[in-house]
């Protein structure tokens, strides 16, 4: 490594993780300190949520639930992509089947996907079907609007350029249609894999058997172990953390960058 | 049907307006023009005189609303490949490589001798190296080079160009006009080009017409006699230049 290269790791280190890393050790040392002068018989200190981790991972249980919740996201995810994608280029490209199916859908995204639990019940009972199901609604709106949004605002000229060739037909639809919707697709995949999680949680209180969002209602519920309800809500967090950090992955792909640089 | 071997483009009565809020605005008023077969020819005008709508016209992605346009003497309903539009703002796609708009450009035949035809363009423009680069890693003067190699790697009979230099600094503009020069002198395309720079129009082309404020109309045409490569100091040049900046108003 030349000496520049590591001078700018340096200032990185410096400006990005050093000043989150003293918030947060603050925070945990305010934490720690106001509970040493009004302990408490419920709330944990930080060395509680550290111990109770530890025994979460030692019985291997925090592993199914967080193996039960990311299954659940990435199935309601996908199937999510699976029918937003293909409707939302229909509608982006046809103006009839926007004007029919645009205000159909703008009455259903601003439905909070919580409110659709009793349904999800009612229609698949408390099964593993159900939060999958939240997850789906959560997702598949939006992502259909924002699809359907990006087709509009294709630049013309593009458009033109293609026809100019005489290229027409499927090759337009791969080689120009996709591509150009692809960064905005991409963004709103990103956005929505963050409403999944924030979902799925909510969706795993109601009368699971497993996912982190039952793990924090179990522990309550099973003894009030607050300890193990501030580990999982900080796991919760870190793996949030993580999977907008894959979709970011995503955005730096050569062929989207171009219309985020600038 | 008369049937001109040497007319290229022919625009006959050509009329269009547009509806805006304030009713409708009429941009061409019925406009004739003509260019011949390998002419090179630049049109100047005001600004929002409707030059960009008479190309548009011209290469078929604009229909008039009275007249007709005639390319070979055949009508024409639609844009084509025989002639290619280089658009003010620019149409390179910015999610494929350099290589990668060239080749969708070629789109038909035998993909081999696509890459050897595209590398042949790619090198006419001096972009050798960049092949594999992306838009928006290029210079605003490369990727004007990359529209125009774009354009020409498919052999168009015509090239229509709305303004492609405007955007590039003045050094740069004047390197592409000799670009230009060179790789027309090779190929012999027929050439309608859009341009607010009287000496840009003087450089290049083989007559020069002048259009009038809206609604448009041909309002005086000049050839221009002098052989390539042009001194723009000279005196003949200088004349010609202020004839038509006086018709244009200045
Ligand atoms: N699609 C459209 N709808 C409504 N008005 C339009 C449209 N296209 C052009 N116009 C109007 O027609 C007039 C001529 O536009 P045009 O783009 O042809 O001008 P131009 O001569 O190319 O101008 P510039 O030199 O600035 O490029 C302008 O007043 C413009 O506002
Ligand atoms: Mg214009």
């Amino acid at each position: 490594m030349t000496t520049s290269a590591a001078k700018r790791w340096q200032r990185l280190l410096l400006r990005k993780v050093v000043p989150p890393v003293i918030l947060i050790s603050v925070l945990i040392a305010i934490w720690w300190v106001w509970l040493a002068y009004h302990p408490s018989p419920i709330f944990p200190t930080p060395g509680d949520v550290v111990r109770g981790t530890a025994e979460l991972v030692k019985d291997g249980t925090i592993w199914d639930h967080i193996g039960a919740s990311l299954a659940r996201v990435s199935l309601g995810f996908s199937l999510a992509l699976v029918v937003a994608i293909p409707l939302g280029l229909w509608m982006g490209l046809y103006e009839v089947v926007d004007a029919t199916l645009n205000p159909l859908f703008q009455i259903m995204r601003p439905i909070s996907p919580i409110a659709w639990i009793p349904i999800a019940i009612l229609l698949l009972g408390v099964s593993n079907a159900s939060p999958i199901f939240i997850i789906f609604i959560a997702t598949v709106f939006p992502m259909i609007v924002q699809t359907a949004a990006a087709v509009h605002t294709i630049e013309p000229r593009y458009l033109r350029a293609a026809a100019n060739f005489g290229v027409s037909g499927p090759r337009v639809l791969v080689h120009v249609i996709i591509p150009a919707i692809l960064p905005q697709v991409i963004v709103g995949m990103r956005i929505s894999l963050g409403v999944s999680w924030l979902v799925v949680v909510a969706a795993e209180m109601i009368a699971l058997r497993s996912g982190l969002g039952f793990l924090i209602i179990d522990s309550r519920n099973a003894g009030n172990r607050y300890d193990l309800v501030i580990a999982a809500m900080i796991i919760i967090g870190l793996i949030g953390l993580l999977l907008d950090g894959l979709m970011r992955l995503l955005e730096r792909l050569k062929s989207v960058r171009w219309r985020y640089v600038k | 049907m008369t049937k001109n071997a040497t007319e290229k483009i022919s625009l006959r009565g050509v009329k269009k307006s547009f509806i805006t809020d304030d009713g409708p605005l009429e941009v061409l008023g019925g406009l004739d023009l003509t260019v011949a077969t390998g002419q090179f020819v630049a049109i100047v005008g005001p600004s929002g005189a409707g030059k960009t709508t008479l190309i548009n016209v011209a290469c078929g992605f604009t229909l008039p609303d009275a007249g007709s346009v005639l390319i070979d003497g055949v009508p024409r309903h639609g844009p084509s490949r025989k002639g290619i539009l280089i658009s003010q703002q620019g149409s390179v796609f910015p999610w494929m490589t350099v290589r990668e708009n060239l080749l969708f450009a070629l789109d038909r035949g035998a993909k081999a001798k696509n890459i050897e035809l595209a590398q042949r363009y790619i090198d006419l423009v001096k972009l050798q190296g960049f092949e594999n680069s992306y838009p928006h890693e290029l210079s605003g003067g490369m990727l004007k080079r990359v529209e125009i190699a774009r354009a020409l790697v498919l052999k168009p009979e015509i090239l229509y160009m709305d303004e492609p230099f405007s955007a590039l600094d003045a050094l740069m503009r004047l390197r592409m006009r000799t670009e230009l020069l060179r790789i027309l002198e090779e190929e012999h395309h027929t050439v309608l080009l859009i341009t607010h720079d009287v000496e840009e129009a003087i450089h290049l082309a083989d007559q020069i017409v002048v259009m009038s404020p809206r609604p448009a109309v041909i309002q005086a045409t000049f050839a221009v006699p002098f052989p390539h490569p042009r001194q723009l100091s000279m005196p003949e040049v200088q004349q010609l230049k202020e004839s038509i900046l006086r018709e244009l108003g200045m």
